[in-house]
């Protein structure tokens, strides 16, 4: 176990590398690293060029990308447009994107796999039907859409929730984004749930959990779940990653003052040190939460050994 | 008698239309007893013993009629949480393939304990004594050292050992063992066979074998039901059937047995395919592959005959059985 | 590598990355289907594989499901090319002093923001989204299955490196580098967003083709056929290939319904399509600002693009289920 996690660590290297290596060259071709560091304006020919000068600008692409890296792993992220640290504001934003990813993951377990046993128990069922369509009516209208929508019914129209949320942030308004952030991935876990159970409970040792006269209750949680909720899990597990990236949109709509909205802020002021800045933690997040996934694998299914 | 099937009549309702897989189908088992039940797939001999058990699956599968007497008490008749009870406790199941009916994710402890802890409500710590002691008995080496190790770590006779001390676990009063040694290496199967007749001995319990094997029936059963398309085409002590089949089937069967002693010979084959469930011929449903047969086989079904030339009670579904035992 | 490959990469495959989750979980169930073709009794692969085929068009045929969504599809597709068979007007007609007034007679749908008639918009709006959708899953399919497929039969050095280059392509959110790379783009074509979708689309299906074709290559007839001496190129074009694409056939096919649903969300955030060119995402968009006063403005491109995913994914879903063999 011990060596596997090293050799894993060990292959996340290059990926991390490689990812972030990625995006700073699609940042540096997304033009002008010095916009903003004037303020608002343009900057002059002349102070663009010894700004330029200052932050090594000027210099080939990857001596840049080693010397931001070499900054990173000494905790420097470098300056935002608004003249604060990198750091600084991703302390901001990441509690709440972390909060608004919690609340999502929340809904993924226990709507997502309530709606899956429910209906992989009851396959061919009315429920089972109906459940089945809402989750591709969910999964094929897009998440800004359902944001939109969502945000119109119970912000506007009937006035349950606060359209916009405050820069608190706090777990109550995040509900409802929460739940629109989560609602293709909640679909997709009651999906899987629903096809992992029903192929289960056909399996021989649910046929035996029965033989050995446990009452039914037992047989669903202690056999069919256990095995069944394998896959998942490990979706659930990588899907975190994926949910703080694609957070953007619902932050959008929402205007909450996430990894999302700084993010969106820097491409738009094209500021290339915090969007590589986020990116990079991004994909970091992304990285351990595989690798847990992979680690909590072995726990949930004892026929996996590492080596 | 511990365990009487009565006109067992089970249905399966598939989208290409009813199979009907058992026919009436009557046998008894007495404590102490072992019944082989003889058949190919799909001659309904492991629905008729899901059904003893309580482990159809419902839908697709339906009881339509008959009785299911355990100890003079019909458990069709019982509500399921009374069926339960009886389920493990009373009378246990081995199954064929101990890999896919042993679960993945837990340890052979936990599933052998369980027996313990939901129909004994002992405790975790107890359970796990037990089943210690359970696999000592069926002489898993090492127990207390592998009681924590999951099926796949264990060989594919200690597997079989396992399923066979979970049947055990309650001394139930009826084991119904369901090609248990199929899947297991040929030296193994012979292990696993005398353990479980040597445990049915000790404990006087009845046994139901479910075999397409006949080599394995010869030594351990007291008797044989032979079945074919959900019905019992012969039923008879196992030292008669041996020496006089009265159903060409059953013959058929012995002669397909390689023996040593017939060296050189071509083996004998039944020809033909089993029936398809949902179409079973009319008449005998064996008349499309039996070489004895005759207009009558395939218009008539034929009853199960009272073989009367025989000095123990003995029966066959053929109406040459006469024919075919001196024949 | 943990020992049960089949199960770990499902694990690390549903690595989900915004709009592009819909395919990565789409990829986990299609990998049962890897196990799909050819059987172990050797009784030879064209037989198989077109009994496969047939077997699932036999299915499909009866399928209430691809029927339906099949006909939405070709509806769709006949909308995209001739436009004007539905609707006379034209998209870029606007009368500002008409801007978001609801239905009326000759304009069902009301007016947009701009005056624009919404049905109008909403016909023509389907060529943009099926031209996205078509062209990027048609370059995604391409690019992904030779990588892909070439890494699965040979395996060694390229293989790790491909997956190497895999893994990279996945830490990387969608929607994050659609914001990042097409920021800069001023083109109005449909073509940069076609590019990046191809740019980071490819390692869904490279992974997915990867893995079946190293089932395929484990078939008892394909090592038979090694072992009897047929060349590389043959085992590849005629034993391995038949095989391997039934998965790719089915994620491709719901990847088509998210890549409309990403070329919308890109449009949403500012980085997609851009005006004058005509779509649902575009429209959509600008529609948000007035959804308090005028959602219909809203609802119909947005039904449409709705209706348009569901049908890519229902297609995808029936195929699926009819290759199958597990759930016939």
């Amino acid at each position: 176990m011990g060596r596997y996690v090293i050799r894993r660590l060990l292959q996340m290297i290059p990926v991390f590398f490689g990812a972030t290596l990625l995006i700073f060259l699609m940042v540096n071709v997304m033009g002008d690293p010095v916009a903003g560091l004037c303020g608002d304006r343009q900057c002059d020919p002349a102070t663009a060029a010894q700004l330029k000068k200052e932050f090594g600008l000027d210099k080939p692409v990857w001596q840049q990308y080693l010397t931001y890296m070499g900054n990173v792993f000494t905790g420097d992220f470098g300056t935002a447009f608004n003249g604060q640290e990198v750091t600084e504001l991703m302390a901001n934003a990441f509690p709440v994107t972390i909060r608004l990813t919690l609340v999502a993951i929340l809904f993924e377990i226990v709507i997502g796999i309530s709606l899956g046993v429910l209906t992989g128990l009851k396959r061919g069922r009315p429920v089972d039907t109906t459940v089945l369509l809402l989750t591709l009516v969910v999964i094929s209208v897009p998440t800004f859409v359902t944001g939109l929508l969502v945000q119109l019914l119970l912000g506007v129209k009937w006035k349950w929730i606060d359209p916009s949320v405050s820069s608190a942030a706090t777990f109550d308004e995040l509900i409802v984004p929460g739940l629109v952030l989560a609602s293709v991935s909640l679909a997709y876990v009651t999906r899987l749930t629903r096809t992992s159970i029903a192929e289960n409970k056909r399996a021989d040792y649910v046929r035996t959990a029965v033989a050995k006269g446990l009452p039914r209750r037992r047989v669903i949680t202690r056999h069919l779940l256990r095995n069944s909720l394998i896959p998942v899990v490990t979706f659930i597990g990588t899907d975190v990653g994926a949910l703080m990236g694609g957070a953007i949109v619902t932050e959008r709509i929402f205007n909450i003052h996430g990894v999302g909205y700084q993010l969106y802020q820097g491409i738009l002021r094209q500021n290339t040190q915090t969007v590589v800045g986020f990116v990079t933690v991004l994909v970091l997040v992304f990285l351990v939460a595989n690798l847990l996934v992979d680690l909590l694998y072995a726990v949930l299914d004892p026929r996996i050994r590492y080596a | 008698m511990l365990l009487e099937v009565r006109d067992l009549h089970v249905e399966f309702h598939t989208r290409d239309g009813v199979a009907k897989a058992v026919n009436g189908v009557d046998y008894s088992v007495d404590a102490g007893e072992t019944l082989a039940v003889l058949g190919e797939s799909g001659s309904g001999k492991s629905v008729t013993a899901q059904a003893v058990m309580g482990i159809l699956d419902v839908p697709p599968g339906k009881i339509t009629r008959g009785e299911i007497l355990f100890q003079g008490q019909d458990l069709l008749k019982l509500k399921e949480d009374e069926r339960r009870k009886v389920r493990g406790a009373r009378m246990a199941m081995v199954f064929q393939d101990a890999l896919s009916s042993l679960n993945p994710v837990l340890s052979v402890g936990d599933q052998l304990g369980e027996m313990f802890q939901v129909h004994r409500g002992m405790s975790r710590k107890d359970s796990r004594a037990k089943a210690v002691e359970l696999m000592d008995r069926v002489r898993i080496p090492a127990a207390k050292e592998r009681v924590g190790q999951y099926p796949h770590q264990f060989s594919g006779g200690m597997r079989q050992r396992i399923m066979i001390a979970m049947a055990l676990a309650l001394e139930p009063e009826l084991i119904i063992a369901d090609e248990p040694t199929t899947a297991l290496d040929v030296t193994v199967q012979a292990q696993v066979m005398d353990l479980l007749a040597e445990l049915r001995r000790e404990l006087n319990m009845g046994l139901i074998l479910i075999t397409h094997d006949l080599g394995v029936v010869a030594d351990v059963a007291d008797k044989i039901a032979v079945m074919y398309a959900g019905r019992i085409v012969e039923q008879a002590p196992v030292h008669e059937i041996y020496k006089a089949p009265a159903h060409p089937y059953t013959k058929g069967l012995l002669e397909s047995i390689p023996r040593l002693d017939q060296k050189g010979q071509d083996l004998y084959a039944i020809k033909g395919l089993p029936p398809n469930l949902l179409h079973i011929p009319p008449g005998c449903a064996f008349n499309p592959r039996c070489p004895m047969a005759q207009d009558v086989c395939r218009t008539d079904e034929p009853p199960l005959y009272e073989v009367t030339e025989s000095p123990v009670p003995r029966a066959s579904a053929c109406h040459f059985w006469k024919e075919c035992l001196h024949g | 590598m943990p020992e049960m490959p089949e199960h770990h990469d499902e694990g690390s495959a549903i690595a989900s990355t915004g709009a592009g989750g819909a395919t990565d979980l789409a990829m986990s169930e299609a990998e049962t289907l890897e196990k799909v073709p050819g059987g172990p009794d050797g009784t030879g692969p064209d037989k198989k594989a077109r009994s496969l085929w047939s077997d699932a068009w036999h299915d499909l045929r009866r399928n209430p499901v691809f029927i339906i969504s099949g006909l939405i599809i070709l509806f769709l597709v006949v909308i995209a090319i001739w436009p004007q068979l539905i609707a006379s007007g034209n998209p870029l007609d606007c009368d500002l002093s008409k801007a978001q007034e609801g239905s009326q007679p000759g304009h069902p749908f009301g007016f947009n923001g701009q005056g624009c008639d919404v049905y109008t918009r909403t016909v023509y709006g389907a060529r943009a989204s099926i031209q996205v959708g078509v062209l990027a899953t048609l370059g995604v399919t391409l690019l992904g299955s030779v990588l892909g497929g070439l890494a699965g039969f040979y395996g060694g050095a390229w293989d790790g490196f491909l997956s190497r280059i895999t893994d990279i392509f996945f830490a990387i959110p969608v929607v994050l580098g659609g914001l990042v790379l097409l920021s800069v783009v001023s083109n109005n074509s449909v073509w940069p967003v076609i590019g990046f979708m191809v740019l980071l689309g490819w390692p869904q299906i490279s992974r997915i083709a990867r893995g079946s074709v190293i089932t395929a290559k484990q078939n008892d007839y394909v090592q038979a056929a090694r072992a009897l001496g047929a060349s590389n190129s043959r085992m590849l074009l005629r034993h391995i290939t038949p095989n391997a694409v039934a998965p790719v056939i089915v994620v491709a096919t719901i990847a088509l319904g998210t890549y409309i649903s990403l070329e919308a969300t890109l449009s949403f955030l500012g980085v997609g399509l851009k005006p004058p060119t005509v779509s649902w995402g575009i429209d959509i968009s600008s529609a948000s600002q007035y959804i308090r006063n005028a959602p219909h403005m809203l609802l119909w491109p947005a039904g449409a693009l709705a209706v348009t995913v569901l049908a890519f994914i229902m297609l995808g879903d029936a195929v699926r289920d009819a290759l199958d063999p597990k759930l016939r």
